[in-house]
């Protein structure tokens, strides 16, 4: 692997940019690994880079169903943030935003990570009451909250020009989350891709997975592809909205239920707004991308779904909570709008654990997992290589459900 | 946006209705009698189908009625409606 570097820009200048070698390399599929992980979306590719950098591990293959950075890694809002709830919750989402902060570095990638902010704009009493407790809960595990006044938020949001006191929901107060960071989605999953592959770990894309096998003990012994069996004694699940439809296979019921999010892309306007805005009252948030989009996410649709297309009523009332703040948008054309299937666990936190089929793991139930990418894959790979769980994890394994020691932690936005 | 056959007020749109959730298996007659495990599995795991799956749906802004619909979460088609559980 051709290290980024000034020098290396300059050596390849002189060459016209035609040496740059491939990010990552098309490989012959073996028929057997020592650990396979299924999707090479940004949790499946973090759990590989740490269980190569971290634990040593070689012999690894990602089995990709599409091709690679085109799951739910590019069908989401790229907000990188902590403001949670729970004393469960908080230390892993605060260890995620710091490895996302150091990423560009850690992978040799630009990640374009922007450290701007998030604003929280509070319009009734009771989110008034939600994040002053949010505030206390993550002063002791290191996030950060700090108060604003109207005015304030006014001065740092100039289109915030609704929510007047004669509006339904006048703007009560805010909350400011400077920890939050946007990046460039793309560039983590390439990112984390052009480092494993250098590590060794082999990524096979348009590679579906049909089934999971397991032997007459009941353990995992690899998985039936298109392309062929292939073995593996650990196999670790990074799938997603399929998680039930692969653990199916292999007779694992899991408390998991697939749902559509999606999100929507204005035309790029000039530099607006350069910080997060979230309005958890109306269920919206938005920020301004680098191309000067506004990129706008909002509710899930209400039932289950394996869909990836936008509900027009989901997309009318999401729009229309932002103009009730930002009037001025009105008259902006809306370009690209997406959704994701994502799973969504019984009490809406996320698993990462070992199941009851020996040497199968699953990574699942992440309801806004972008956010959670490096720190979600450090504790796969943990979990693979040594069978523990990783103490930041340790809250997620599948046993709390046994247990009904669940960790009631619902999104900040989209769970009205 | 779904246009879901009530049988009482004939087809409606989706935002007349309210979500209930996927409708559950049966509650089990005595829950003393049913191991922690298959509790569990009642209480937590709905099906989660690509495929139909029933669900529960409130007829909220209409006649009230909770209806179970059955239908495809990969292409929305409501193949089933009827009233109750």
């Amino acid at each position: 692997m051709a290290r980024f570097s000034f020098l290396e820009l300059a050596r390849q200048a002189l060459s016209g940019h035609q040496g740059w070698p491939r990010h990552w390399r098309s490989r012959e599929l073996q028929p057997r690994y020592d650990i396979l992980i299924i999707g090479a979306g940004g949790h499946g590719l973090a759990a590989a880079w740490h269980l190569a950098r971290d634990h040593g591990a070689r012999n690894i293959a990602v089995l990709e169903a599409g091709w690679l950075g085109g799951g739910n890694v590019a069908r989401n809002t790229v907000t990188i943030r902590s403001n949670y709830m729970r004393d469960d919750s908080i230390p892993f989402y605060v260890r995620s935003v710091a490895l996302f902060d150091r990423l560009t570095r850690d992978l040799n990638y630009n990640t374009m990570h922007s450290r701007r902010g998030m604003v929280d704009v509070l319009q009734t009493w009771g989110m008034v009451r939600d994040r002053r407790r949010r505030r206390l809960t993550m002063d002791l595990h290191g996030a950060t909250y700090r108060p604003m006044s109207v005015p304030e938020l006014r001065r740092m949001v100039p289109p915030l020009t609704g929510g007047g006191p004669d509006a339904r929901l006048p703007i009560l107060g805010a909350e400011f989350h400077p920890d939050a960071a946007v990046n460039r989605h793309d560039a983590v999953a390439w990112g984390y891709a052009r480092a494993i592959d250098a590590m060794g770990v082999e990524i096979h894309q348009n590679t579906p997975v049909r089934a999971i096998l397991r032997g007459a003990d009941g353990a995992v012994t690899g998985v039936d592809t298109p392309r062929g069996v292939v073995r593996a004694d650990k196999v670790a699940l990074a799938v997603s909205g399929h998680t039930t439809t692969l653990t199916e296979t292999a007779g694992l019921r899991l408390p998991l239920r697939t749902i559509n999010l999606s999100a929507f892309v204005s035309e790029p306007l000039q530099p607006c707004l350069d910080v997060i805005v979230n309005c958890p009252d109306l269920g919206v948030y938005l920020s301004q991308s680098d191309k000067g989009e506004l990129v706008i996410g909002g509710a899930t649709d209400l039932g289950q779904s394996f869909r990836r297309d936008v509900k027009q009523h989901v997309f009318e009332e999401t729009v229309a909570a932002m103009l009730d703040l930002f009037p001025a948008f009105r008259q902006v054309k809306m370009l690209r709008q997406w959704g994701g299937h994502l799973d969504i666990a019984h009490d809406a936190s996320p698993i990462v654990s070992a199941t009851d089929v020996p040497g199968l793991f699953v990574s699942a139930g992440w309801w806004g997992g972008y956010k959670a990418i490096p720190a979600g894959g450090m504790c796969l790979a943990h979990l693979v290589a040594t069978g523990t769980p990783h103490p930041l994890a340790a809250p997620f394994g599948l046993g709390r459900f046994r247990h009904l020691d669940y960790v009631l932690e619902a999104g900040t936005t989209t769970a009205r | 946006m779904l246009l879901i056959e009530c049988p009482f007020c004939g087809p409606r749109a989706e935002i007349e209705f309210s979500y209930g959730g996927p409708a559950a298996t049966r509650r089990p007659d005595d829950p003393a009698q049913v191991s922690d495990a298959d509790w569990v599995d009642w209480l937590t795991v709905p099906e989660n189908r690509a495929g139909p799956v029933p669900e529960r749906w409130c007829h909220a802004k209409g006649c009230g009625a909770w209806l179970t619909v059955l239908r495809d979460t990969r292409t929305h088609d409501i193949l089933d409606v009827r009233h109750g559980a």
